[in-house]
Parts: C-alpha cells; structure tokens; sequence
C-alpha cells in the first residue's frame, strides 16, 4: 500500500512537470535513453474538461467554464500502461506524457526517465517560475496612508 | 412566427467571399499570426475565454481573427467550436489560495500578508496616447525584486479569522453542482448556477449592472477586499487512471468583495461578501460580476429587492450575450412573410378607420350643402 502511495506520488509529481512543458521539449529528452517497445492503448483523443471553481474561494463547487483537453495511453512491452492528460489540443504531448507515466512505473526506466526527462524540465520550470516571481517582486507596492490636517 | 426563405445561395456564398476578403484588409499589410493575437492583444483572448466558456488561448485567438475582432462575435464562435468536443468529466475545484499570483491588491487592508502586488496594470498609467508604439517598440526588460516564498492567504480568509466576515457556504454531502450547459436554468437559481451564469456573462452588461447598484439602484456599501491574478494548478480525477491527474495551470483572476454588514439578534453583525471568478486577466469583469452576485444575494440576506440587479431573472436571462444577440440580430433575417400578415391587418384596420371617418364627416357634408 505505502509503495502504491508512492509510486503514485511519483506520477503526480512527474505529470505535473509534464503538462507544463512543450511536446518538443519532452521527445527531445526522450530521444536519450533508449526507450522499450510500445504501443498506443487510446490513441490521442481531444475533448473537454469542466473546469471547476469555489464560491468565495473556499465555499462549495461551481462550474466556472470549461477547457479543452487532450488525453491518450500508452502500454510498454513489459505489460505498463501509462496515461497522459493535458490542458489544450497537442495529441501528441498527451501521448508523450502517457509514455512517460508508464516508463515512471517501469523498473528498468524509472530512475532513467526520472534522470533524463523530468529532472531537466523541472529544473527549467523551476528557472521560469522563478523569473517571473522575481518580475512580480519588483512591483510589490507599500502604500502609506496620508494624516489628514498635517503638512 | 417565422417562416423560412429559400434561395439566395450564389449571393450569399459570394458575400462569403467578400467577407474573406473584408477581412484580410489589403493584402499588401502582413497577415496577423494567432501568436501575435495571443501574445500582443492578450486582453482580448481573456474576454473571448471567459465568454465563450471554453479556456484554450490559440482557439480563442483564431475566433478573434476569424470574427475580424468583433468579440461577440468571436465568443460565438468559440461556443459553437466547443458543442463539438466529448466532456471527459469536471476538475477538481482550482485552489485560488495556492495562486502564483502576479498582481494582487487590497483596498481594505494595506498590510497584507505576502504585500500588495501591482503586477502589469493599467493602473496608475496617465491614460495618454503612446506614439513610440505606433512602431518598432521595444520595452525595457522588467525590474527583478527578491521573490518571496511567503503565503498569499485571500484577504476573506484573514478577516475570517476573526468571524468579522461571513464563511463561504459549503456544499452539502454528495450535493451535485449544477450546470447550466446541461440543464436550461430555472428561478430561483442557487448560487453555483448564479455564478456560472455570471462567469460566462458579458462584461459590459455585468459592467452596467454593477455600476447600477453603486448609484444606488440596489446599494451594497462595496469595498475591493482582494483582487488577484496569476496561475493555479489543474487537477482531473481520471477514472481511468484512478487518481487526480494534474492537468497544468490556467490563468484566472478572482475578486471578492467585502459588503455592508448585517446581524440579527441571533448572529453577531458580520462583513457580507460577494463573488467575482473569470478566465485571464479581467479584472472589471471579475469585480463586476462580484457587485451583481452581491446584489442578488439581496433575498437570501433579507434584503429589499427592487432593483434590477437583485433581480435574478432579469439578470441572468439577459447576461448572455451570444444568446442576447442571436436574438437581436434574427431581426435582420427575412421576415417578410410575418411582415406581409402585418401589412395586411394594417391596410385592413386603415380601411376601416377610413369608411367610419366617412361616415363621421357625411352628415357635416350635408349640412354645408344645406347652407
């Protein structure tokens, strides 16, 4: 069980590195390691999720508006299947991602696509979100309130 | 009622042709590319995805070109490209308290904890004309502050604390979220279909209705308690691969807004709030959108209602702008079968208004005779 949890952690985290990055991005580092033989289980399919909010921020779900969504599943030889979901309409990156998630649970591709493929582009979101922290930091405004009848 | 026309086909499909061309404009000026659209007039894709419902930047970036950037129009088309995609599911509710936020500002509080943010806003800026953007523009890198890993708690929840405003209210056990793309809207409406209908309302609408009530037709006593802007993570809990997938993020702003107080000699008098969510940058379309969820609240809280921005049918059956105009503009389609029945009880009811006129001035006429 505490193995499952965190394997599954492992996906999540690699998945959630995945969707932000671009399909060239990820089948460049893929190009690295020497990948098993694989085959599409859901070939890249394009639809929507409802995309959901909280009334006040932290009430009850509403429906706030939906996105689009492409997904797709990969089985390696070895018998893993992975799945690959991400916002927007690139088949191709959800079929990536889905490589991805199955090489992650693989215990000969594991450590190599965790070395090869996400570590990389965790490191270059990390490097990007930090930029942008830092453009935000600098407009970060003190106001002071001026007394009335002084001055 | 409306009968339809036949034929017409060689001007319309030529008309089509006009219009390509209409909107390429002269083909001597380079074509404007969806990136330029995305990346240049970012503003515009925000409103096109929070009006057409659907958040996907390059498809509302091909509306707006495609629609010559009539937004309206643009929102329509979006609506009617989303009918056309299977539903996979909902996410999971976005956690607007984790935002890496990029602009977030206070109007009650300016001690915030994590600071007040300006981020890009138009705030400040003089509203002047800009020529050295008419060409060849190239903005000065932005400044770099100390990024901080402190918390940017939403201002509600600091006043929260201390029970001065209202907690949001909380779903009930195993209670379905409605949705009004599924189901047509009923009256009363609940909150989560009030602030879907408003989420994908039309901004100059919600714009004038929240104006209204700050004239005084339906006063809520509003401050800006928080609005903020930046990305927030996407999670879908896909059955098929039994946990919650993150999906990336989204941009969103969010306003909440701190009204009036009320008490009873039950409660304590607490802040009132009201709600404002929409896709991208659209801070006057979030901030609007929580004056008039605040307005409708008016029954729930007890309130006077009279004004038409507490009124929940009004708003919400005419907040829709593709539905708005799709029933405005049919007045320009062939009616001319309903207008000939017109014109036929017309000429009648003249006719006779004609003969009894007649028959009114006859005996006047016989009595100048006899003069």
């Amino acid at each position: 069980m505490t193995q499952h949890n965190t394997q599954q952690a492992q996906r999540q985290a690699a998945m959630a590195v995945l969707a932000h990055a671009e399909a060239g991005e990820i089948a460049a580092r893929l190009r690295t390691i020497p990948l098993p033989g694989h085959q599409d289980l859901r070939a890249p399919e394009n639809g929507l999720v409802m995309l959901r909010g909280r009334v006040g921020g932290d009430g009850a779900p509403f429906n706030l508006g939906e996105a689009t969504v492409s997904r797709a599943a990969v089985r390696l030889a070895g018998g893993e299947v992975g799945f690959g979901y991400t916002l927007g309409r690139d088949g191709e990156k959800a079929r990536l991602i889905a490589l991805c998630d199955a090489l992650v649970q693989s215990r000969d591709f594991a450590a190599a696509v965790e070395r090869d493929v996400i570590a990389p582009l965790r490191e270059q979101l990390m490097v990007r979100r930090k930029q942008a922290a830092e453009e935000t930091a600098a407009t970060k405004v003190d106001f002071y309130t001026m007394v009335r009848g002084e001055g | 009622m409306y009968v339809a026309v036949k034929g017409g086909e060689r001007a319309i499909e030529n008309a089509h042709r006009l219009l390509a061309n209409a909107r390429r404009g002269d083909q001597s000026v380079a074509e404007v590319s969806l990136d330029q659209i995305s990346e240049q007039l970012g503003l515009a894709v925000d409103r096109v995805m929070s009006e057409g419902s659907l958040y996907d930047r390059e498809l509302a970036a091909l509306a707006i070109k495609q629609a010559r950037g009539d937004l309206i129009e643009a929102i329509f088309l979006v609506r009617a490209f989303r009918a056309t995609l299977p539903r996979f599911g909902a996410s999971e509710p976005v956690d607007t308290g984790a935002m890496r936020v990029q602009r977030r500002v206070s109007s009650t509080f300016k001690d915030i904890p994590g600071g007040q943010i300006l981020g890009p806003t138009f705030d400040y800026t003089h509203r002047l004309l800009d020529p050295s953007l008419a060409q060849g523009f190239v903005p000065e890198a932005p400044a770099v502050g100390e990024a901080s890993t402190a918390p940017t708690p939403r201002v509600t929840d600091i006043l929260g604390r201390d029970g001065l405003i209202e907690t949001s209210p909380q779903a009930e056990d195993g209670a379905s979220v409605g949705d009004l793309t599924r189901e047509p809207l009923n009256f009363p409406a609940d909150r989560d279909l009030r602030l879907q209908n408003l989420a994908r309302g039309d901004e100059g609408f919600l714009l004038a209705m929240g104006y209204s009530t700050q004239r005084g037709y339906g006063r809520n006593h509003p401050f800006a308690g928080e609005i903020r802007f930046g990305e927030v993570e996407v999670e879908f809990a896909a059955e098929d691969v039994g946990f919650a997938v993150p999906l990336g993020s989204i941009e969103l702003t969010e306003c909440q807004m701190v009204n009036q107080f009320k008490g009873s000699a039950t409660e304590a008098p607490c802040f009132t709030r009201g709600y404002g969510l929409a896709f991208g940058q659209s801070e006057r379309k979030t901030m609007s959108m929580a004056l008039v969820d605040r307005a409708l609240r008016a029954r729930e809280l007890g309130e006077e209602v009279g004004a038409p921005a507490q009124d929940e049918e009004f708003v919400l059956s005419h907040s829709d702008n593709v539905q708005a105009t799709g029933f405005v503009e049919h007045l320009k389609l062939p009616h001319y079968v309903d207008f000939q029945s017109e014109l036929g009880l017309l000429r009648k009811l003249r006719k006779e208004f004609a003969e009894a006129s007649a028959e009114a001035n006859a005996p006047d006429a016989m009595k100048e005779a006899a003069e």
